[in-house]
């Protein structure tokens, strides 16, 4: 069992690894970034709404302040904006305690609405402080690298990171209770579980992830303003999205949902014209409709089935 | 100082006035919110398609956007109907990990409605022009638009008239059992999914209403509506859930602070006033204004 | 000794005396039961033993510790084990996943954990539905889950709150079964049920309560044959 896992995670670990070999055209290798890019938010993202259950409208904020750890380094201290790699997770993180003691008193919708609210709060006080952060104007940086292939394989590594220490987590206690406190708080609680305290182990390293794949945002992209970093449609519900996608509560989910959605968001985009967005809207209502976990988590549900099914005819013998 | 206090009464009036006009609206949130218990982060989406309805008779047909407005509200709610029938109500039957891919259903309504009128639209800015949009009225030395006091009182008359239809037909009586008890309402015969599909109805149609008064006052642009879903929500969790009333005060109280903050704060900062309301209503006060009156 | 001591606990909902002035002490590896008719405040009292909402006024003692003022938490973890009335299974983990997530709160280790829901799932009768998802079990075997559940955090005390009701008279006798062999390992009991022929045949000692305030206290006859009982239970004509 745990051998075709293995093998699985080898398979994709050597054809991420190849494929910016195949994939020569700059425009090509530059989706495959912003797949990346997602895959990681979506990871960091699951980890604490997909497992624990606490579904986050405002992970924006925590991608904007690592974006902007990057961006303002530069801007004021004229710093390699690589150093926000360091200093965006743990900027995000620092957000994350005041934001997890206010939305941690709160369930469900509003727990999502607080944390909606807050990212919001975020998006206004960078849009706002000018003198800071430039406000509307936003920051630019001169890229130190212009390589495709470096910025792919420093993304893929924090890709990587980012599935390997969630992998860990949620196969560890902590991932016991953190789904515990998702099927039934009050269950949890019985049990003896912190549910606060668990809830902030999954908030913290979520919180660094998205930071850090927000750092690395601005210093591939090179431009960032608070309506871009801290968008509520572009950020905080997309990575939703990517995640419903591909399938929440599940380790590739979350890749799968990136690469689907930014490919498809490209192919919609140079096929469609102005209609692409609609059409992706639309798509959107068919996949809640009718795949609501996701498409491993479908396949996940379907081997479960079958797997009972077999099971149940050997007892039966 | 004699100015000063112009201003002052002059911001307080207009408060008021946009409040009751934002309270129309967020009614129409609360109503679907209270009954169906689910989060409408497509009821902005709502509010601007009835602008454009409004929009078209006024430009291609001349329609003054006050009876214009009559026409707005009916398709809004057929709309609104649509969209609980065949798409809301579909995901009582799916079982999903997150319970809040409803949320997620109605962000992708809003998209599709957002650009679907972008696609016809563009991303223009549009406003509708009368003979009175500028008219202004002396209160004193305090000027207050014409406008905006047409709409403040078109929404009072609407919010009574709601409140009537709540309490005494036997049509409003079930609405509001069902969003007391759904169980029991429909124990008691309430035949529950034709329920959902008329409040999902008329709080769109509320939407429109609410957003053909707003119109001469705002520019109209797809993306005008996302404005209004965060308006709603903060006024429905300051009123508290499901409550006419609370929404009717919650938006005057939206409003004013709006237009305080605007003239006193900054027209930067407002927004973050009106948001941090909202997140200290839902951990101080979570029933909202009413569990103050309650008490 | 009393492992477990209530002095004049009492629970207000704004004006509602849910418990009043409640006192009892229970015996370590009884069974001891709470009876009392719907909306006496039965469940109120676990609530109040095990910290979901916070007790107006009164003392809780557990092993001669003062525990009212635990996080609620805290309360599985110094040995009080709890059931729901109203059951909460973790709908879509396995039941052995449930097990475990109660087995976790002795270990860290993931074999460990395991092993002690196998032993565990095996004591509660559930190895046919072992890898099977909570949401999928019917109302007696969830039943049965949520006591496994508890029983993997290792309780002294057990709190059992209307195991029986809903089963029917063969599913109450396996978890009369059950509930006895979980005494005899040790573990002292408290169990609120609503039917009285249950309780006559399992409890030590009964407690009866209406209205939040104890009517009657004492053996299973004593407490079947005292006035204020067939009165609460069966109204004034029957007194």
């Amino acid at each position: 069992m745990l051998n075709k896992n293995t093998l699985m995670t080898i398979v994709f670990a050597l054809v991420a690894v190849a494929l910016p070999v195949i994939i020569k055209a700059p425009y090509q290798q530059h989706i495959l970034i912003l797949v990346i890019i997602w895959a990681t938010i979506g990871t960091a993202w699951n980890l604490l709404s997909g497992y624990a259950g606490q579904v986050s409208f405002g992970h924006a904020a925590f991608f904007g302040v690592g974006a902007y750890s990057a961006g303002l380094l530069t801007l004021h201290y004229g710093l390699s904006p690589w150093w926000g790699l360091a200093l965006g997770p743990v900027m995000a993180m620092l957000i994350a305690l005041p934001i997890g003691a206010i939305a941690f008193r709160l369930r469900g919708p509003y727990f999502a609405l607080a944390t909606l609210a807050l990212g919001e709060i975020f998006r206004l006080m960078f849009l706002n402080m000018t003198g800071f952060t430039n406000g509307a104007k936003g920051i630019l940086i001169m890229p130190a690298i212009t390589s495709k292939i470096a910025y792919y394989y420093i993304g893929l590594g924090i890709l990587a990171a980012t599935l390997l220490v969630t992998y860990l987590i949620v196969h560890s206690k902590i991932g016991y209770y953190l789904v515990s406190i998702r099927e039934d708080q009050d269950a949890a609680t019985s049990l003896g579980i912190p549910t606060t305290f668990y809830k902030n182990l999954a908030l913290l390293p979520s919180a660094l992830f998205t930071g850090l794949a927000g750092a690395f945002y601005m210093n591939y992209v090179t431009f960032i303003d608070p309506d871009i970093v801290f968008n509520l449609t572009d950020i905080s519900i997309m990575v939703i999205l990517v995640v419903m996608l591909g399938g929440v509560a599940t380790t590739w989910g979350p890749t799968i949902g990136a690469a689907l959605y930014i490919i498809m968001g490209e192919l919609f985009r140079t096929t469609l014209g102005s209609a692409n967005v609609l059409v992706f809207g639309v798509l959107v209502c068919l996949i809640i409709m009718f795949l609501p976990n996701g498409i491993a988590g479908e396949l996940d549900i379907i081997k479960r089935i079958t797997q009972r099914k077999k099971a149940g005819l050997s007892g039966g013998v | 100082m004699e100015d000063a206090w112009i201003k002052f009464g002059q911001t307080v009036i207009c408060g008021i006035l946009l409040g009751g006009m934002y309270s129309l609206i967020a009614i129409g949130m609360t109503l679907i919110m209270g009954v169906m218990k689910i989060v409408n982060l497509a009821h902005g989406a709502l509010v601007m398609v009835g602008m454009y309805v409004v929009y078209i008779c006024a430009t291609n047909y001349g329609i003054d956007p006050y009876i214009g407005m009559f026409i707005a509200m009916p398709v809004l709610f057929f709309l609104g109907c649509l969209i609980q029938k065949y798409m809301i109500n579909r995901l009582v039957e799916v079982d999903s990990i997150l319970p809040e891919n409803q949320v997620l259903l109605t962000v992708g309504i809003m998209l599709v409605l957002t650009e679907g009128i972008r696609l016809f639209f563009k991303s223009d800015y549009r406003s509708v022009v009368t003979s009175y949009s500028s008219d202004t009225l002396y209160i004193g030395a305090m000027s207050i638009s014409v406008p905006l006091v047409i709409g403040f009182i078109i929404a009072m008359a609407f919010t009574f008239l709601l409140h009537m239809f709540l309490t005494k037909s036997d049509l409003g009586k079930s609405i509001r059992a069902t969003a007391q008890d759904r169980d029991a309402a429909i124990f008691m015969g309430v035949n529950s999914s034709k329920i959902t599909m008329i409040t999902f109805g008329l709080g769109a149609a509320l939407a429109a209403a609410g957003g053909s008064l707003l119109l001469p006052l705002f520019y109209l642009f797809p993306d005008v509506g996302h404005l209004f879903t965060a308006k709603s929500f903060i006024i429905t969790i300051l009123g508290g859930l499901g409550s006419t009333w609370g929404a009717a005060i919650g938006g005057l109280v939206i409003g004013l602070s709006e237009s305080l903050g605007a003239t006193y704060i900054s027209m930067g900062y407002k927004d973050v006033v009106g948001l941090v309301m909202f997140i200290l209503v839902l951990l101080f006060l979570p029933g909202g204004i009413r569990s103050l009156v309650k008490r | 000794m009393g492992i477990l001591e209530a002095r004049g606990i009492t629970k207000r909902f704004g004006g509602l005396t849910a418990v009043n002035e409640l006192s009892f002490a229970v015996d370590k590896g009884e069974i001891f039961g709470i009876i009392g008719p719907n909306g006496s405040g039965k469940t109120t009292v676990f609530n109040m033993i095990s910290r979901f909402f916070p007790i107006t006024a009164g003392e809780i003692y557990f092993n001669d510790r003062r525990i009212d003022a635990l996080p609620a938490h805290e309360i599985c973890k110094i040995g009080i084990g709890r059931t729901f009335q109203v059951v909460k299974p973790l709908r879509r983990m396995t039941v052995q996943e449930n097990v475990m997530a109660g087995a976790f709160l002795r270990t860290r280790n993931i074999s460990k954990a395991r092993r002690k829901a196998k032993e565990i799932i095996n004591f509660c009768n559930l190895d046919d539905y072992r890898s099977r998802a909570a949401m999928g079990l019917p109302i007696p075997l969830r039943k049965r889950l949520e006591i496994a559940r508890a029983l993997a955090t290792e309780p002294v005390l057990l709190l059992l709150d209307e195991t029986c009701a809903g089963l029917n008279p063969k599913e109450s006798e396996a978890a009369i079964d059950l509930i006895r062999r979980i005494r005899d390992t040790g573990v002292t009991i408290i169990i609120i049920e609503h039917i009285m022929k249950v309780m006559m045949g399992i409890s030590d000692r009964i407690l009866a309560i209406n209205f939040g305030k104890e009517i009657a206290m004492g053996k299973p006859q004593e407490v079947a044959n005292h006035p204020e009982v067939i009165k609460a239970y069966l109204g004034e004509a029957y007194a």
